[in-house]
């Protein structure tokens, strides 16, 4: 007991309760089962494609912490599992996605990982890197258009991302506006087979925050506790007026790109090999559980409860229908009309 | 002197004085209530009245503030209606564009001014991989309201990169519409039209017709819908598709053949897409004879489309092959006045190509 007490006085908590650690936990727990069972999934020959975020969990459970629902708005990439989990996109919504079928968001239209969900304030997401982040920085200027504040946008992307010229247009435009808006780089270190070596001449993406008059600020991706700090931080400036801020989150991208992707053509294995032995997940349980904040018993049930979550979704959405061709000229306008030759 | 503003003179030199293809057109009479506007008029009321009538429609792209916009056609917002709903962008079109499709994803009705039509490539990505799709992807989640007006077209000594002609580029993609009205009353009707359009619109101005092209315009709110052509001369013998300042030229050239007899009809298309299929059909029915007269580039442009929708839809009704009077497929205008004048059209050649079709 005593043993436990010391330890609680020694964890650094960011000010986040016993519950909150617990969530932050229990996304990153959720996150894992989801991703290999999207793996599982394609493996068996069920779905088409999955792309995990394994080596995200920590700092997605994190960053998701610092976003206030039904205000903010979460404009994400496709490696964000955790962050549109930690904003209220359920595991249903995810195997839908996955199963492509009619009850998903996007109506079966969109690839895995490409979200939608207006009610719970996250964007519509297309797969050019860097593109979403000027309707960011737009939906960030809506925000503040009639003069309210208190609002945010997170958008995320990648570090490859960062080489697009949107990106650099839109910190460049928040900048200028004071944008409430936090542009959070998941840095993995790697765009598909390219190291960051060859993205970029600078060691931290954050120095680029620099050229453009808004702070950039680095935090350890592999710490949810330290991801979740520093959010706050960023994220508080931006919802009291103080403007953007870069984020970088430096993590470690633990699978390929995608199911149709092979790492081995490109990455060293005994690199990944180290950077598994760093895993944030089994990291985060150790922490908590040398803290006192769970135990063996609590952790295990925790593990019980997203491999049924996980269990659930996948038998409800594979059970569900396609979308009906039917309905493949709909949305394309407002209204049923969609030819372009008008009679 | 920078490139723009020597285009601006020299646009607004063209509205003054008399072009090779004669002065100032007038179109339409007078009517009370109606006020007697040039193209660019036209288009700086329409704006107007939309920012005066709905608070959530702002302006936003390059010197649109205390410029005014190049042309000019911005002039006074600014001081009217404040910085943050006139908004002078930094230099980058693919955020003017992106930008403002998260403003109206988020509620805003954002006109997005790409300065000239030739600057708009950076933004294709945003207009055709992203605004034309959102609706579509998201399922109706999210959908994207918004304008992006251009100048294009020739015939102002803008050479390669303020001279050309966009809508062949964007008019293959669901999801865009795209209208090119060439008259001022036309330009105020569907301005505001796609001001008020659920859907992204892609409003292209011909330059020169600024302020060439004066008539008379209703005061006070009306919109034409998007997607109706227009008949701008009514005849019997053959059928002009046009737009843009050509269709001037088009009207001109018609109007000189009526005084030697012949009667030619003439189609206004103001929307490029949706196209409007009845107007075209119903004329080329009548008359047996099409002809389709755009200053951008022949191949796989809007008249080849209209060529295929008439061969499969009226083939045995025509008199005479389906003729397209086109840009050359050159990349671009060269600046040299010949070279220029070679690339547009001139009025000559369409009443030549008039009276060979209606005599074949």
């Amino acid at each position: 007991m005593a043993k436990t007490v010391t330890a609680r006085a020694a964890l650094d908590r960011g000010g986040l309760s016993d519950e909150q650690l617990v969530a932050m936990l229990w996304n990153m727990l959720l996150q894992r089962q989801l991703d290999n069972r999207g793996f599982q999934l394609n493996r068996q020959g069920k779905i088409p494609f999955a792309l995990g975020s394994e080596g995200h969990e920590a700092l997605q459970a994190g960053a998701a912490l610092s976003f206030v629902r039904g205000s903010d708005i979460l404009v994400p990439y496709y490696r964000d599992l955790g962050l549109v989990l930690g904003v209220g996109i359920t595991p249903l919504d995810l195997l839908t996605n996955m199963f492509a079928r009619e009850a998903d968001l996007s109506g079966g239209r969109q690839f895995p990982n490409h979200y939608t969900a207006r009610d719970r304030g996250v964007l519509s997401i297309s797969s050019i890197v860097g593109a979403h982040c000027t309707h960011a920085a737009g939906v960030a200027y809506a925000l503040t258009y009639h003069g309210e504040g208190g609002r945010v946008v997170l958008c995320s992307t990648g570090e490859g991302a960062t080489s697009q010229g949107e990106w650099h247009e839109s910190i460049n435009f928040a900048a200028i506006h004071k944008l409430p808006i936090v542009f959070l780089v998941e840095n993995n270190g790697w765009a598909i087979s390219t190291p960051q070596s060859e993205q970029m001449a600078v060691v931290d993406v954050a120095d680029k925050a620099s050229g453009y008059g808004l702070p950039g600020m680095i935090c350890d991706g592999t710490d949810p506790i330290a991801t979740y700090r520093t959010m706050k931080v960023a994220m508080d400036r931006a919802r009291s007026g103080g403007g953007p801020t870069l984020v970088e989150a430096k993590c470690y991208r633990l699978l390929a790109h995608s199911t149709d992707d092979d790492d081995r053509t490109y990455r060293d294995r005994d690199e990944l090999a180290k950077q598994r032995a760093d895993d944030p997940v089994p990291k985060f349980e150790r922490v908590l559980l040398e803290a006192g904040i769970i135990d063996d018993a609590g952790l295990a049930a925790m593990k019980a409860d997203v491999l049924k979550q996980a269990n659930d979704a996948t038998d409800a959405a594979e059970g569900l229908p396609y979308p009906s061709v039917d309905d493949m000229t709909t949305h394309v306008y407002a209204g049923a009309a969609y030819e372009p030759w008008l009679e | 002197m920078v490139p723009e503003r020597a285009l601006e003179n020299r646009a607004q030199a063209n509205g003054l004085i008399a072009s090779s293809d004669g002065g100032p057109h007038e179109v339409g009479g007078a009517q009370p209530g109606a006020e007697r506007l040039s193209n660019l008029e036209a288009v700086r009321m329409a704006l107007h009245e939309a920012m005066v009538a709905d608070e959530r429609v702002l302006i936003v792209g390059e010197d649109v503030g205390k410029r005014g916009n190049v042309f000019l056609i911005t002039t006074g917002f600014l001081e009217e209606f404040g910085p943050k709903r006139v908004v002078d962008m930094p230099l980058a079109e693919a955020s003017i564009v992106g930008i403002a499709v998260g403003m109206a994803m988020q509620g805003l009705r954002p006109i997005a001014e790409i300065q000239f039509a030739d600057f708009i490539y950076p933004a294709f990505n945003q207009i055709v991989g992203e605004a034309a799709k959102t609706r579509y992807r998201s399922n109706g989640d999210y959908s994207c309201p918004m304008v992006i007006r251009t100048p294009y077209g020739g015939g102002v000594h803008g050479a390669l990169s303020h001279s050309v002609s966009i809508e062949a580029l964007f008019y293959h993609v669901p999801g865009l519409k795209i209208v090119a009205p060439s008259t001022p009353r036309d330009i105020k009707g569907l301005l505001t039209a796609a001001i008020e359009d659920p859907d992204p619109v892609l409003f292209l101005e011909h330059k020169k017709t600024y302020r060439l092209i004066k008539g008379e315009v209703p005061e006070g709110h009306f919109t034409i819908p998007i997607g109706k052509a227009d008949v701008k001369k009514s005849g019997t013998q053959a059928t002009v598709v046009s737009y843009g300042y050509n269709l001037h030229q088009a009207l001109e050239a018609a109007a000189q053949l009526e005084t030697e007899g012949i009667s030619v009809e003439v189609i206004d298309l103001r929307s490029i897409r949706p196209m409007d299929k009845t107007a075209i059909l119903t004329s080329v029915r009548k008359t047996r004879k099409l002809l389709i007269v755009h200053e951008d580039n022949k191949f796989g442009g809007i008249g080849a489309e209209i060529s295929a929708m008439v061969a499969e839809e009226a083939l045995f009704d025509l008199d005479a092959p389906i003729h397209r009077l086109c840009g050359p497929d050159v990349p671009a205008m060269g600046y040299a006045r010949p070279l220029e004048d070679a690339f547009m059209i001139s009025t000559e050649r369409m009443r030549a190509e008039m009276q060979k079709l209606v005599q074949f």
